[in-house]
């Protein structure tokens, strides 16, 4: 296997006294669908954000691209620029219609020209379902309108990596299959994706490597139809009829 | 978690550590060599003004200074004193007065109307104003049984012109609270007046404390107004001297007073901002 793009060793996060992360190793190729699963408070969201740099790890390395990001000599934006992240809550912009919300990072961080960048907003909204809200303020979105509106958002950027925490919670069953339909599709295109997620049943389907996390460690990871089906170990075996 | 032996940072964190330390190192070598660079640049600049001598008789007199320190510091205890429960008389009334203002009941419209005339009025008015109003005109009456002190008075006028100004602070506080906040407090079966005093105003009071120090600096100086009244605060002692001495170097002595008193009022302020910041980012994950 070439060199993948991105390679985690030994990460590590606490907050104050509390270890949230354990010595994390995970490598995720390009092209790849990574789903991390686990009970609540394994630490699935702040993975997620360590991989972003949003929170300081206490020790071990993230590399993309064979270049460690972790060192404090890079510039964390140049990272992000490369990463697109939605959060578990969202986080629209409250005060940007949708499509202002999906252009800000391509106009001001990306520098693509206003006319561009709106036409690729839309595009991408319309193919979310989300055509008649696009000059909509967040706060008259449903939860799940909201969800997709930060999926594409994330999108606007053409990230090489995204990240995803449990971006299908809000949805109902249809839209999942939407959801994923458009997940699929982007992985198909290329992009790599590391996703957070409670739904067992989606994993299986759009995973390429899941990664169970257990009290802020690493506990088994491979391929779904190894892992969420026949597991080695006996925490995720525990884990899975749980949630099954 | 189970950490059952001790974790020690590994070689590579600790290198990563010392960039960082190196890192900021750099970047306070780099503020202070600025600041000190442009501070210097400014006092050049006056101490080579063609007036600076003739200034620096009227304003930076050391002996003036020496003479009045002490005279002016026993002066300033009343400044003091008047801000310290002007400030406790203004946070009760200004939080009734917002409290006052978002009610939503209907019974209780008069005192709607109420605060929103007092606000207006009150904010209106110079707080020189009120203070010589309320110093000459309150004692002038002659009431039974209130005080005719001129300092009770200048007191008062501060509570009443400040609480106006505080009261719309608070409840910017409030209404900076979010509706989705007051829905959930709602939908747990809480009275308007349990949701106000139990989830709203606990988050608004997080908020405005910032601004509302702010106006507490604002207080510190105002206290200086009541020298209009011929109180003997510091700013009056220092007036008079300047008229017999024709010195004003007193009046830098007061003004430095009033930095130091205030200095540690601004930085409390930053340093409170700072923890607001933090606990809203917990909640954004
Ligand atoms: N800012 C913080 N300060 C202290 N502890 C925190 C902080 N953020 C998260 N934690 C703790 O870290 C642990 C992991 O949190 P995290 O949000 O990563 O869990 P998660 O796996 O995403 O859970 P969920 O599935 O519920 O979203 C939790 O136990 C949480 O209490
Ligand atoms: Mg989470």
């Amino acid at each position: 296997m070439s060199e993948p793009l991105l390679r985690v060793r030994g990460l590590r996060k606490a907050y104050g006294e509390r270890v949230v992360l354990d010595g994390v190793d995970l490598d995720v190729a390009t092209g790849e669908v990574v789903c991390l699963i686990g009970a609540s408070g394994s630490g699935k969201s702040t993975l997620l954000r360590c991989l972003n740099l949003l929170d300081q790890v206490d020790d071990g390395t993230i590399e993309l691209e064979g270049r460690e990001i972790t060192d404090p000599k890079v510039d964390p934006r140049s990272v992000r620029r490369r990463m697109g992240m939605v959060f578990q809550a969202y986080n629209l912009f409250p005060h940007l219609t949708v499509l202002q919300n999906c252009t800000l990072a391509p106009r001001r961080a990306h520098r693509v020209g206003r006319r561009e960048a709106e036409a690729r907003a839309r595009e991408l909204l319309t193919r979310f379902g989300l055509g008649e809200h696009v000059d909509a303020h967040p706060d008259r979105l449903s939860g799940g309108q909201q969800q997709r509106a930060a999926v594409v958002r994330a999108l606007c950027t053409r990230p090489t990596l995204l990240l995803l925490d449990e971006v299908t919670a809000a949805l109902d069953p249809e839209l999942v299959g939407e959801v994923l339909g458009i997940l699929r599709e982007l992985a198909a295109q290329g992009t790599t994706m590391v996703l957070a997620t409670h739904e067992i049943s989606f994993a299986r389907d759009v995973a390429s490597t899941v990664v169970f996390l257990d009290d802020g460690r690493v506990c088994e990871q491979g391929p779904p139809a190894q892992v969420l089906v026949d597991p080695v170990q006996e925490r995720t075996r525990a884990f899975l009829k749980r949630v099954l | 978690m189970s950490d059952t032996q001790v974790w020690t940072p590994s070689e590579h964190e600790l290198a990563r550590r010392s960039v960082r330390r190196r890192q900021r190192v750099r970047s306070t070598v780099i503020a202070t060599v600025m600041t000190v660079a442009v501070l210097g640049l400014v006092v050049a600049g006056l101490l080579s003004s063609p007036g600076w001598p003739r200034v620096k008789e009227y304003f930076f007199s050391p002996e003036a200074a020496r003479e009045s320190w002490r005279a002016v510091l026993e002066a300033m205890w009343l400044n003091v004193r008047l801000f310290v429960l002007c400030e406790i008389g203004i946070l009760a009334l200004g939080l009734l007065i917002a409290v006052a203002r978002t009610t939503r009941s209907a019974w209780l419209a008069p005192v709607r109307v109420v605060a929103v005339v007092y606000t207006d009025v009150v904010r209106g008015i110079p707080t020189i104003l009120l203070i010589t109003m309320f110093g000459f005109g309150i004692p002038a009456l002659q009431l039974q049984g209130l005080t005719n002190d001129r300092v009770v008075w200048a007191g008062v006028a501060l509570v009443v012109s400040y609480s106006a100004y505080v009261s719309e602070v608070f409840r910017s506080g409030i209404e900076s609270v979010h509706p989705s906040q007051v829905a959930s407090a709602r939908a747990l079966g809480l009275s308007e007046g349990r949701i106000l005093r139990h989830v709203v105003v606990p988050q608004a009071v997080r908020r405005i404390v910032p601004p509302l120090l702010n106006d507490f600096v604002s207080l510190q100086k105002d206290t200086a107004l009541v020298s209009v009244l011929g109180v003997l605060d510091g700013v009056f002692w220092a007036t008079n001297y300047a008229n017999y001495n024709f010195n004003y170097t007193p009046m830098v002595v007061v003004a430095i007073y009033f930095i130091v008193l205030t200095v540690p009022l601004a930085r409390l302020t930053d340093h409170l901002q700072k923890r607001v910041v933090e606990r809203e980012r917990a909640g954004a994950r």
